[in-house]
């Protein structure tokens, strides 16, 4: 079967299934960075508690691995009685797995601007909430953008990984083909190429463009 | 450390606007200042030179609270700064008491350390609109009256990385004086410009001597500049005030060997 007979036979699936792993990434970006950030300022936090909570959590997620956290998440919490449909679980894992990455990279950005800056804070009297709000996070966040192109791809691709509990997303499509019609190389060839061309076409572009506007809020462009 | 000795308030008829009472300040062996004792009058112009490692900066940013104090009581305006009352002793200040009290202090640095993703005018308006609680109109008002006096009113809606350095240190004197400060610390603010700029920075700082009754610490490198404008010279030697004086007295008949050995190394060095 030539790749255009392909896909004009399994192109709806694919394309339902390339949807479904677009709302997962979505989501599970959202969840990534609401979570990097909580925890990101939770680790330079000076209470115990909610540092050990950062830090807790940070361990967790960045030293086991996706796929474990996916199956406890989806097979065991429901066990302790916290159940999850299985695209909310999808989207939810990927998104702690690597907010936990992303929390890394928001304190190192924090921490990353400069001592001037918390000091002019400090000698207009502002309130340490205010100086990070409206000082510190602006500046950090052009500082860790570049940082977060890389994991939002590295997010694309672990998302694959919410077919294992049957998420209908681009990998599990692609899956259900293979095992239907052998067509092996038709069906992983497309979704490697979907998969490259969201990275490639609509991610890196997309954090190119954020990067540029930031640049010039600074006036820098 | 003992602060029973330290009163609550200063009172009386010569109430200075800042007092330095037996201030120490150390870095783990190393004393920094040694028991400092140092007032300064409302409207006085004071500037702090020294050597380097003389502990001049920590002057003032111990008087911005920047640096935490290891024994004696900072009074600003006769209320301790450093510290504060409870019941009838003074007990070390917490952050509230510090925000509260510090805003009577502007500060100017080295590098300026505007906020780069705030124009000129916003970075004046920061302080007033979100610490003070002034209206947006208010502070434009404040802003651009203050961006007028440094010459800086052109510029308003420049990002600071569009500006000079002594463009951007005269918008910084701008930014602290928006807060309307009983007391203005410049630390070092022409160190870090070009000769040629130089001239535009200490022109601001000449007219706010000349027209405004502030009281102002300058920590400075210029020692004709410092001679010009200064009520009182405080020379610094090892953590310790060698000597000090009026401007004419300090630097045409010092005193002590320490002053004429830095004078002379200063003035060979220009």
């Amino acid at each position: 079967m030539s790749i255009i007979e392909f896909l004009q036979t399994y192109g709806g699936l694919i394309a339902s299934g390339t949807w479904v792993t677009i709302a997962q990434f979505l989501l599970a970006s959202a969840v990534a960075i609401g979570v990097a950030l909580v925890a990101g300022l939770g680790k330079l936090s000076g209470n115990w508690l909610i540092r050990g909570t950062a830090v807790t959590y940070i361990e967790i997620f960045r030293g086991t691995s996706l796929l474990v956290q996916l199956f406890w998440i989806f097979y065991v919490l429901p066990l302790f009685g916290l159940t999850f449909d299985k695209f909310t679980a999808g989207f939810v894992s990927v998104g702690l797995n690597v907010g936990a990455y992303g929390a890394e990279i928001v304190r190192g950005a924090i921490q990353a601007v400069p001592k001037g800056q918390w000091e002019a804070a400090y000698t207009l009297s502002m309130s340490p909430a205010k100086r990070m709000r409206r000082i510190i996070l602006p500046q950090a966040l052009v500082l860790m953008l570049p940082s977060w192109g890389n994991l939002l791809i590295e997010l694309l691709k672990g998302t694959a990984l919410v077919a294992l509990i049957s998420v209908t997303d681009l990998m599990f499509q692609t899956r259900q083909i293979n095992a239907s019609t052998f067509l092996s190389a038709q069906a992983f060839g497309t979704a490697l190429v979907i998969y490259y061309i969201l990275a490639r076409f609509l991610i890196t572009p997309f954090m190119r463009w954020l990067e540029r506007v930031m640049a010039r809020r600074l006036g820098r462009a | 450390m003992d602060l029973s000795n330290y009163p609550l308030e200063l009172t009386g008829p010569d109430v200075p606007m800042v007092r330095f009472m037996n201030v120490t300040k150390r870095y783990g062996t190393l004393t920094v200042l040694d028991e400092l004792n140092l007032d300064v009058a409302a409207g006085e112009m004071v500037s702090v030179i020294g050597p380097s490692g003389s502990g001049k900066t920590t002057v003032l940013r111990m008087l911005m609270t920047l640096e935490t104090i290891d024994d004696g009581v900072i009074y600003v305006d006769g209320k301790p700064l450093t510290h504060m009352p409870k019941g009838n002793r003074l007990v070390r200040a917490d952050a509230k008491h510090l925000r509260r009290a510090r805003s009577s202090i502007g500060m100017c640095f080295q590098h300026f350390n505007l906020f780069p993703h705030m124009t000129a005018l916003q970075n004046c308006m920061e302080g007033p609109v979100q610490v003070l609680g002034l209206s947006r109109r208010e502070a434009q008002e404040r802003s651009e009256n203050l961006l007028e006096m440094v010459g800086m009113i052109d510029k308003k809606d420049q990002h600071p990385s569009r500006l000079s350095g002594g463009q951007q240190q005269r918008v910084a004197i701008a930014r602290a004086l928006a807060m309307r400060p009983k007391v203005m610390l410049f630390d070092e603010v022409t160190s870090a410009l070009d000769p040629e700029v130089i001239g535009e920075v200490t022109a601001v700082i000449r007219k706010l001597v000349a027209e405004h009754q502030l009281t102002m610490l300058m920590v400075t490198h210029q020692m004709g500049f410092a001679r010009d404008i200064s009520d009182r010279i405080c020379f610094f030697f090892k953590g310790r005030i060698e000597e000090q004086g009026a401007p004419d007295q300090f630097f045409g008949n010092p005193q002590r060997e320490r002053t004429r050995q830095f004078l002379s190394a200063v003035k060979a060095a220009d």
